[in-house]
């Protein structure tokens, strides 16, 4: 029986240059933060990053660690706008692939699929065909001849997702309502890696077994990561830290307060961002 | 009982949702969230209501439906028994919408969004539009990155369930049943003047059949202040 537990930098030491990863979750919602961070303390870079952005994304442009973002949106969703993405795309230092939601899981399906396109309505029409001119059209082989979007498939070198328990084997299971697309990134990718707010023995993933959302064979490495999202939420485990949210964003919007920011919470190991975080909410 | 704008506006998002029937409405926004509990409430009972995460509840909270965003993307916004109302930060006279940045794509002046589901919704399904404050900046010429799919656009992608309904601002509420669906006043909120609606507008806007828009009845009002928002926080949307 495989035990595949390893730690956050050990997953982060799997992410070479130039690779593509995507990571999981929805917005400022169950992000794989502790292996984000991890990934921050590491000299990676180039890195094209595949996400319904949040902060995740954020964070890696802030550290230069961004060569091109695919994405549908970036936001923080109590906040609508990640200051470090602005800032990246309206300095002009990254490149990115834009696409219409439904496109961007229609390209992680193809992946996990092994298709090299699915089709799709979503983009006809829009501008998304023009800022992405390497997208094509196909036209139905039935009687109905109709002209859809051809979406490429969005394979990914490493795909980092967090959900809410695993077994030391990588069974893993969220508990809140919403599964994201964490499946989709796991079986588009090479090497897969969950982090979990607990580690549990197989007979303790109780509850739905629908709520078992990935399976062993989708995983490649299991992380032991308490509050392992914050400041995304990881509900039912906690929901977003507004408060923090809030000072990430403040400090993002001033470079004067930023290296504080990164000197605090981000320089250290995930034990001492988490005891920071502490003493932040004590301070409240 | 005299309405305040706010709740002219919340009692006119609700009329996008006039015969519906059996669909989701998904509301982006405090208004527009508000409008679609108003005609739930009220003239349309059979509504399926979004409570923005993964669950369909009734008008009391209670949970009737599961809606995961993968659920949502995959057949719910194709399938088309949906009717959104987004918002906007540029629209312009054929209903074309951004949310994606200002300025050029390659290096934004101003990143917003992204595009996020307009492009997938404008193709499938019924999309409204709310703009809290209708001005120049918002209603522009041309939009610098097409979202949402105007009729322009749509006519020349031959996108076959485009349904681009209504935008309903602060100042009024307007569609696209002209000849060349361009953008016509449908009514003008009470107290709005047509030259306010020129003035804050960059195209010009067919006003000749306008009329005002309705009042909410005292049972709608009621349901606003005392049930829906007792906090107040629509007049925060739209100031009286």
């Amino acid at each position: 029986m495989a035990d595949k537990r390893m730690s956050a930098d050990e997953v982060a030491a799997e992410v070479r240059d130039g690779m593509t990863i995507g990571i999981g979750g929805w917005g400022s919602r169950r992000k794989p933060m502790a292996l984000v961070r991890a990934l921050l303390r590491t000299p990676v870079r180039d890195l094209t990053v595949v996400s319904y952005g949040g902060p995740d994304v954020g964070l890696l442009c802030a550290a230069g660690k961004v060569k091109r973002v695919v994405f549908g949106f970036v936001t923080l969703d109590s906040i609508p706008f990640d200051p470090w993405f602005g800032r990246a795309r309206e300095t002009g230092s990254i490149e990115v692939t834009e696409y219409d939601e439904g496109m961007f899981a229609a390209a992680l399906s193809a992946a996990a699929q092994r298709l090299p396109f699915l089709p799709l309505r979503a983009g006809l029409g829009s501008e998304v065909m023009r800022v992405n001119p390497g997208l094509r059209t196909v036209r139905s082989p039935y009687a109905d001849g109709e002209e859809l979007v051809a979406v490429p498939a969005q394979e990914l070198d490493v795909a980092l997702v967090h959900l809410n328990r695993a077994d030391a084997r990588g069974n893993a299971q969220y508990l809140g309502p919403d599964p994201y697309f964490d499946d989709l990134f796991c079986l588009a990718a090479k090497k897969r890696f969950v982090s979990v707010e607990k580690v549990v023995d197989t007979a303790e993933l109780t509850g739905p077994v629908q709520s078992l959302l990935l399976n062993r064979s989708a995983v490649d490495g299991v992380v032991e990561a308490p509050r392992g999202a914050h400041f995304t939420t990881a509900v039912p485990d906690y929901g977003r830290d507004e408060r923090f949210q809030k000072h990430y964003v403040a400090c993002a919007k001033d470079p004067e307060a930023w290296p504080g920011f990164v000197d605090r919470f981000l320089s250290g190991d995930e034990a001492r961002y988490l005891s920071e975080v502490d003493r932040f909410e004590a301070a409240a | 009982m005299s309405a305040t704008r706010a709740e002219i506006a919340v009692v006119a998002v609700a009329e996008l949702f006039r015969g519906d029937g059996e669909i989701v409405a998904s509301p982006m926004g405090y208004i527009p969230s508000l409008g679609a509990k108003l005609a739930r409430l009220t003239f349309e009972p059979d509504l399926l209501l979004s409570d923005g995460e993964a669950y369909l509840i009734n008008a009391d909270g209670v949970v009737e439906g599961w809606q995961p965003f993968r659920k949502m993307l995959d057949t719910i916004v194709p399938h088309g028994r949906r009717h959104v109302v987004m918002g906007a930060n540029q629209i312009d006279r054929f209903g074309n919408q951004n949310i994606s940045a200002i300025g050029d794509h390659a290096r934004p002046a101003k990143q917003l969004l992204g595009v996020r589901g307009a492009p997938g919704n404008t193709a499938n399904h019924r999309t409204s539009y709310w703009v809290p404050r209708h001005s120049r900046r918002v209603f522009v010429e041309s939009v610098d990155i097409v979202s949402g799919v105007g009729y322009d656009n749509a006519a020349k992608a031959g996108l076959k369930y485009h349904d681009v309904h209504r935008v309903v601002t602060n100042l009024g509420v307007f569609d696209f049943a002209t000849p060349d669906h361009s953008m016509r006043a449908v009514s003008l909120h009470p107290g709005v003047t047509p030259e306010e609606v020129t003035a804050a507008t960059s195209f010009d806007i067919d006003l000749s059949s306008a009329v005002t828009s309705r009042e909410p009845t005292d049972e709608e009002l009621r349901l606003i202040r005392e049930v829906l928002d007792p906090k107040g926080l629509r007049d925060k949307e739209v100031p009286s």
